[in-house]
């Protein structure tokens, strides 16, 4: 930058505010520009932004990304198949499930065995998908809410994601990040009661959804501030590749669960919302809309939990040599190997021993070639691409985050606009930057 | 009765060599090259009972029909193809077929002119480039660098895989933000994370690492950059020098 | 800086740090570091659930300069270092840092080119919590033992004389691995925001290490892991004071 092609440049240290405010006074531009580093209220994460502004238009914004990188896709070329799923699970921290969905997916069609993943696996993911939805979305309306001003609508949003996250710590033992769902099935099957927690579950969300929008849907302050805010029309999502509630926002309903579907997922009733108002209140709309959706599709998934079970239901593959071998159980100390596969290995079967070591130290070998697998998250399109070299390790994974795609289109949202609401168009993209960064 | 002297084998005549004998003193006296499961090479580390383990992605290309909707994209692209002047061989060096999947390797020259035709025939319409991802295969020589774009056609419900080679020595692709400018940011984390040079790309600096980093890190040449972890007196090496079955 | 600055050892400044510890802990404003994963479950903590607004920590201040306690909440990438550092740097004296979660405690899984693997490496630590990510159960207890720490941190005279203390403390103990100079844990010799008592200190690593000597049977304290997932406690700064003790190990 030089005085001849940007103007005269202001370093602002410390210590020299008489200089400063000399300066300002004497120059006759407006222009400013502001750094909403990445420390910053909007809760979103480490997201920087880079604004020009004149006065409190935005003239430029710049999205500066990279403060969360992790090397997730690097670490899961050091690790086994299995183990990859708690790398990739990380990355989108707010709907880790879906994580874990696109990748095993990805490598169940690498190994070619996706029609045999078990039935009950199947429906037990889309139950965890459809509920790690709900919470994604409470948090997202939370966040929304708050970067808002309203902190009230955080704490509804965080009281009920709550309750999905006592469920997910029945299911699969943890909160967050659980290791739930691995290729050939998912970790564990439903525990006791846990078919009741979800009944009264779904008796309980509808009407305390009902209550966030009571509170939200006809506020006059909040559609002041979301209608008409940050608006991205159809031509710009198909340019900038942006998927999701955004894209239907504009009124395209495209969602893989319909178009695409996986995991069963052509066999369950549900809609998929669309607004056409592209603008940060349809897509608050249609967020709802998806939570009470996501509540039909749990309800089919507990219904066919419920029923009958024939003789032989495991969640797992039964493929020795792929199945991750360990029947867990919670014991008095935490979840573990269960007792009965722990006198299976050591007492009955040399050839289960075996297995269970060979899987667990060396893991399975998937045969090489690579796949592009997209899975619907929260965000939109969330697609895992893997390579495989014929190894124990994937030799390459590199995840299609919507967040990552998404945020680009955060410029052509708020240039134009006030400052306040770049808040606003960055709150209704809701980015994750776990998953733009990995 | 069987007098003891008597050898077994069938072929045996007193006083001639016996073959079946000679064939295994001669196996015996051969140099033994222990390969495979068998014999401590390094580490003593008898893993390896895989079986049959192929190391390289296969390199073949699936003779036609190619089956489902794929068919039909490579007719709508040899006829967009010819309308502009090349030959479809030429623009696209390998069809691949695996997993339910298409997979179209272009060279690099062809690469915009095959996507604005992807993008633009109303028959192909994949509207939407949902992204750029690198591979790096430091064995193959001359095309170690590859650039994987994942297309969807909105409109025709289909998905088809671009793919384009580089080699290391001159790591030059043609952007295709002028196509899809959802590749602004995909083809500057490749860049970032494989140093593959996307020419025509209106900006093109690192995104993910900091501004000032030097090397590229998803290279396969490039360490995972982990330190041994020590915990009560025991010392845990990074995960790149651990024991790799693999 | 103040008063007790000035005042002799004696029970008048001991009267004092009682009542400054009593309010400084009492309205402890974080400057939520929140990065990642752990970044959700502080907010799950500031949520109506597990409420942080009783202990006063509702508000969580936005800028640096009113903040009192930094929890650097996720994995620090090796770009967010510098500025993990300059918000430090921003914070005005009294500060203390919760490393939450294993990420920021030590490079977590993360053992790779973009993580910094601790955020001791940067800023020094008062209480490290593991987990991945720790349950906001797990964040209270070390933030009540934060507080505590606070309560007990001396001022004036006697603070530089429990530095003194610890330094010597710190300089004597041994190493964990064989052939390794310093100790994992707090940064070499940083004692900023270190206030547990120092006699206590002293004399209780000299009881435990004949105590150890003694009796070479594992000590494992409470880890109360009822049911699934809960209750691993968040740890003072230096190695592990719960656990096993084995003989010849230092604590």
């Amino acid at each position: 930058m030089t005085a001849e092609t940007e103007g005269r440049v202001y370093n602002v240290g410390g210590q020299d505010w008489d200089e400063i405010v000399a300066a300002a006074t004497e120059t006759t531009e407006e222009r400013l520009v502001v750094n909403m580093g990445p420390q910053h209220p909007s809760t979103h994460g480490v997201l920087r932004l880079i604004l020009t502004l004149d006065g409190e238009t935005v003239t430029e914004l710049r999205p500066v990304i990279g403060y969360l990188h992790t090397g997730i896709e690097k670490n899961m070329e050091f690790r086994t198949w299995t183990q990859g799923v708690t790398f990739c699970t990380r990355m989108d921290y707010l709907a880790p499930l879906f994580n874990e969905t696109a990748y095993c997916l990805a490598v169940e069609r690498l190994l070619g065995i996706e029609q045999e993943i078990p039935p009950r696996a199947t429906v037990l993911r889309v139950l965890m998908m459809e509920l790690n939805r709900i919470s994604s979305h409470m948090m997202a309306i939370g966040t929304f809410g708050m970067e808002l001003g309203a902190t009230t609508v955080f704490l509804y949003g965080l009281r009920e994601r709550e309750k999905v996250l006592d469920l997910f710590e029945l299911i699969s033992g943890l909160r967050m990040n659980h290791a739930y769902i691995r290729p050939g099935g998912v970790s564990q099957d439903l525990p006791n009661g846990a078919l009741e927690r979800l009944r009264e579950f779904l008796r309980v969300m509808p009407p305390l959804i009902g209550e966030l929008r009571a509170l939200l849907d006809a506020n006059p302050i909040y559609v002041a501030r979301t209608k008409n805010v940050a608006y991205l029309d159809l031509a710009g999502c198909m340019a900038l590749g942006v998927t999701g509630p955004v894209l239907r926002a504009t009124g395209l309903p495209w969602d893989l669960r319909k178009s695409q579907p996986y995991c069963g997922y052509e066999t369950y009733e549900f809609d998929v919302p669309t607004q056409t108002s592209c603008d940060a209140y349809g897509r608050y709309l249609i967020r709802m809309d998806e939570m009470e959706e996501s509540l039909k599709i749990i309800s089919q998934c507990v219904d066919r939990l419920a029923a009958k079970r024939p003789k032989d239901d495991p969640v797992m593959i039964h493929d020795a040599k792929i199945g991750w071998p360990a029947r867990l159980a919670v014991g008095p100390d935490g979840l573990g190997n269960s007792p009965a596969h722990i006198a299976h290995i050591m007492g009955q079967s040399m050839e289960a021993l075996i297995h269970h070591f060979k899987l667990v130290t060396e893991g399975f070998r998937v045969p090489p070639g690579q796949v592009y697998m997209p899975v619907e998250s929260p965000r939109g399109e969330l697609g895992c691409h893997a390579v495989s070299d014929g190894g124990t390790r994937p030799y390459r994974v590199h995840f299609r985050d919507p967040s990552f795609t998404n945020l680009q289109a955060v410029a052509a949202m708020s240039e134009g606009g006030m400052v306040a609401d770049v808040i606003a168009a960055v709150a209704s993209l809701d980015p994750v930057m776990g998953g733009v960064d990995r | 009765m069987t007098s003891e002297n008597t050898p077994v084998t069938g072929g045996a005549r007193r006083g001639q060599p016996d073959p079946a004998a000679e064939a295994g003193e001669h196996r015996l006296a051969q140099q033994v090259e222990r390969t495979g499961m068998f014999g401590t090479g390094t580490t003593g580390d008898t893993s390896g009972y895989g079986g049959l383990q192929v190391r390289r992605p296969d390199q073949s290309a699936t003779p036609r029909p190619y089956g489902s909707y794929f068919d039909e994209i490579a007719d709508r692209l040899t006829e967009g193809l010819e309308r502009t002047g090349t030959a479809f061989p030429e623009a696209v060096s390998r069809v691949a077929v695996e997993r339910g999947e298409l997979t179209l390797h272009v060279p690099r020259e062809h690469l915009v002119a095959v996507a604005r035709l992807l993008r633009d025939d109303p028959s192909l319409a994949f509207e939407m480039c949902l992204g750029v991802s690198g591979v790096h295969y430091p064995w193959d020589a001359g095309r170690e660098l590859h650039a994987v774009y994942p297309l969807l056609s909105i409109t025709h419900n289909r998905r088809v895989r671009l793919e384009v080679t580089a080699p290391d020595s001159d790591p030059r692709v043609p952007s295709l933000v002028g196509v899809y400018p959802t590749c602004d940011w995909h083809e500057r984390e490749t860049w970032d994370f494989f140093g593959l040079v996307f020419d025509g790309h209106p900006a093109l600096t690192r995104i993910e690492m900091p501004d000032d980093w030097k090397g590229h890190p998803q290279r396969k040449d490039y360490p995972l950059g982990g330190i041994p972890v020590e915990y009560r007196g025991a010392t845990v090496p990074p995960p790149e020098d651990r024991r790799a079955y693999s | 800086m103040g008063l007790e600055e000035k005042l002799p050892s004696g029970i008048l400044l001991t009267t004092v740090e009682k009542l400054a510890g009593y309010a400084r802990k009492v309205s402890v404003w974080p400057a939520t570091f929140g990065l990642a994963c752990c970044a959700m479950e502080l907010m799950a903590t500031g949520g109506p659930r597990h409420d942080l607004a009783r202990f006063g920590m509702e508000r969580a201040s936005n800028t640096p300069r009113q903040a009192d306690l930094m929890v650097v909440a996720g994995r620090v990438s090796q770009k967010m270092a510098p500025v993990l550092r300059q918000i430090y740097d921003q914070m005005a004296d009294p500060k203390w840092v919760i490393s939450m979660g294993v990420c920021a405690s030590s490079g977590g899984m993360f053992n790779n080119y973009a993580i910094v693997q601790g955020v001791d490496h940067i800023v020094p630590v008062d209480i490290y919590l593991p987990g991945c990510p720790p349950r906001p159960e797990m964040l209270l207890d070390a933030i009540v033992k934060l507080h505590d720490k606070i309560q007990n941190m001396k001022l004036g005279a006697n603070r530089v004389a429990e530095i003194e203390e610890l330094e010597q403390a710190r300089l004597r103990r041994l190493p964990l691995a064989q052939g390794t100079g310093s100790h994992p844990g707090a940064g070499g010799g940083q004692m900023a925001g270190l206030g547990a008592p120092a006699p206590t200190l002293l004399g209780r690593a000299a009881a435990e290490r004949d105590r150890a000597a003694a009796e070479p049977h594992v000590q494992v304290a409470g880890i109360g892991l009822s049911g699934v997932g809960s209750g691993m406690h968040g740890t003072d700064s230096g190695p592990p004071q719960v656990d096993a003790t084995e003989p010849g190990e230092q604590l």
